[in-house]
């Protein structure tokens, strides 16, 4: 029996080294889920570290990054969320994203452009506005004179999708790469503003303050930043920095 | 070993309790109780909470006489059934909810086609998901109460010439009354406290679907903290409550 616990205690130590050597967690924006898991992927395969990934609602992110979070990294879906974390690095940009309606495969109810989201007709999910593409989404609507009343407004933008693909709504208001990331389950239409500086999402990213492995940190922001993470965000149809 | 070990339980326990109370804002508490947004989230847990209530008494008070009364094939199926939403995660709950009531569900479909109901993104879907979780509170206290009752008194009535609904309200609920009240207390809490189910079959649309507990998790998505605790102490004097009301009643057997 003895010899058990042994074992198990050095097996134990054995993991306890190995995670605290080389191990980072990044806190990342809904809309990263496919292209993140990605890079980290990537770069556990270049450097040798364990990359462990939460994704969230930006603003969530940020507030949990203030309550002490063991996280390493955090990437948010734009600049002012990265800014109400109250230890931070410099943020470093690393992609641009910008709307686009997610509609049922085959748009079956012609939903052509930001006008056809107030009609009767359509139910219609956003993201709330306490997240970056909610309050994006309410400027794009307000830039075209539409006023919509949503059947729901989701805390990210992951959860606008699955409303869609479940079929529960008819459109929503996400961004480009989440339509991308859907494949079969859903379609996208263009929308006119979609161009607008004022509405586009800038990822920034930034090392926390409560990391202890902050050299790494910087390490992985160089490489998302560098050819390899561009690649990989553009593959997933995110735009340069 | 049993009393250090029972200490720290308790301490379990308790210190989530107190932290709560400890940060809790109490000058800004009138504040955000004067929030418009909070009041709306207020008066809808409070209607969708005693919807949900009725609705559990509706199904699950025949639901639970049916399994204490009657021998049939499945028995302990359906018993087993009616905890499945105890255990089940909330939030897998709401999905399974969307998968059967959803526009695409499996009786949802139907309900669009025939009668263009919808249940996903309304009030009703909000009661729908409470209900579902608040059942099982229901069903077990309802079930041990009818159980514990003996046959004689209904066999005494029905000679007496009592009807059905002679039997039922002037019978069984008289001498149930106790339990069944404890059950739909129970219930009413759970349901009051719903939140997995319900932001993911319902959605959050402010006024229909979004109840007290989205409005916490909302206030603390958008780093409002402080509104966050006072409403989270609110309904924690509302559950406290409900404890001390029930305390001779089910809780603790003396």
């Amino acid at each position: 029996m003895r010899r058990v616990w042994l074992v198990v205690l050095l097996v134990l130590a054995a993991c306890g080294t190995g995670d605290d050597d080389a191990a980072i967690t990044v806190l990342a924006a809904s809309s990263l889920t496919e292209a993140m898991t990605e890079i980290g992927a990537a770069f556990e395969e270049a450097e040798g570290v364990e990359v462990t990934l939460s994704f969230g609602g930006s603003s969530s992110l940020a507030e949990q990054a203030n309550q002490g979070a063991p996280a390493d990294v955090i990437v948010t879906a734009d600049r002012a969320s990265l800014a109400k974390v109250d230890d931070a690095g410099e943020p470093t940009d690393v992609a641009r994203n910008r709307l686009a309606i997610i509609v049922e495969p085959g748009n079956p109810k012609r939903i052509t452009g930001l006008a056809d989201l107030a009609r009767d007709d359509v139910v219609l999910v956003l993201c709330a506005p306490e997240v970056p593409c909610g309050r994006f989404g309410a400027l794009a609507l307000e830039k075209a004179g539409v006023v919509v009343t949503p059947a729901s407004l989701e805390e990210k933008v992951k959860g606008v999708v699955s409303k869609v693909t479940l079929g529960e709504a008819d459109a929503g208001l996400v961004y480009v790469t989440d339509v991308e990331a859907a494949g079969d389950d859903a379609a996208g239409v263009d929308i006119d503003v979609a161009a607008d500086r004022e509405l586009e999402a800038v990822y920034s990213m930034a090392v926390l303050g409560q990391s202890e492995h902050a050299a790494l940190a910087a390490e992985f922001i160089g490489f998302v930043a560098g050819a390899e993470g561009r690649r990989v965000l553009a593959a997933h149809g995110f735009l340069a920095p | 070993m049993a009393v250090p070990l029972a200490a720290l339980g308790a301490l379990l326990l308790a210190l989530p309790v107190l932290g709560l109370l400890w940060r809790a804002p109490w000058s800004a508490a009138w504040d955000v109780l004067g929030d418009d947004a909070v009041r709306t989230a207020l008066r809808l847990s409070l209607v969708a909470s005693l919807g949900a209530t009725a609705l559990a008494a509706v199904v699950g008070l025949p639901l639970a006489w049916v399994l204490a009364r009657h021998e049939f094939p499945g028995r302990r199926a359906v018993r087993a059934l009616a905890l499945v939403p105890l255990v089940l995660p909330p939030v897998v709950g709401g999905v399974a909810l969307l998968l059967a009531f959803g526009r695409r569900g499996l009786l949802g479909q139907w309900l669009d086609q025939w009668f263009g109901i919808t249940l996903p993104f309304t009030l009703a879907g909000a009661v729908v998901a409470e209900a579902f979780v608040a059942l099982p509170f229901l069903v077990l206290t309802a079930e041990a109460a009818f159980r514990n009752l003996d046959t004689r008194y209904e066999e005494a009535a029905r000679t007496l010439g009592a009807g059905p609904a002679a039997l039922v309200w002037r019978v069984v609920v008289p001498l149930t009354w106790p339990s069944l009240a404890a059950g739909l207390t129970l219930a009413w809490a759970r349901a009051l406290g719903e939140f997995g189910a319900t932001i993911t079959f319902a959605g959050s649309a402010p006024g229909r679907t979004t109840t007290v507990p989205l409005q916490v998790y909302i206030l603390l998505e958008s780093g409002r903290l402080e509104g966050a605790i006072v409403l989270s102490v609110l309904l924690l004097i509302v559950s406290v409550g409900v404890l001390v009301a029930l305390r001779d009643r089910w809780l603790f057997t003396r």
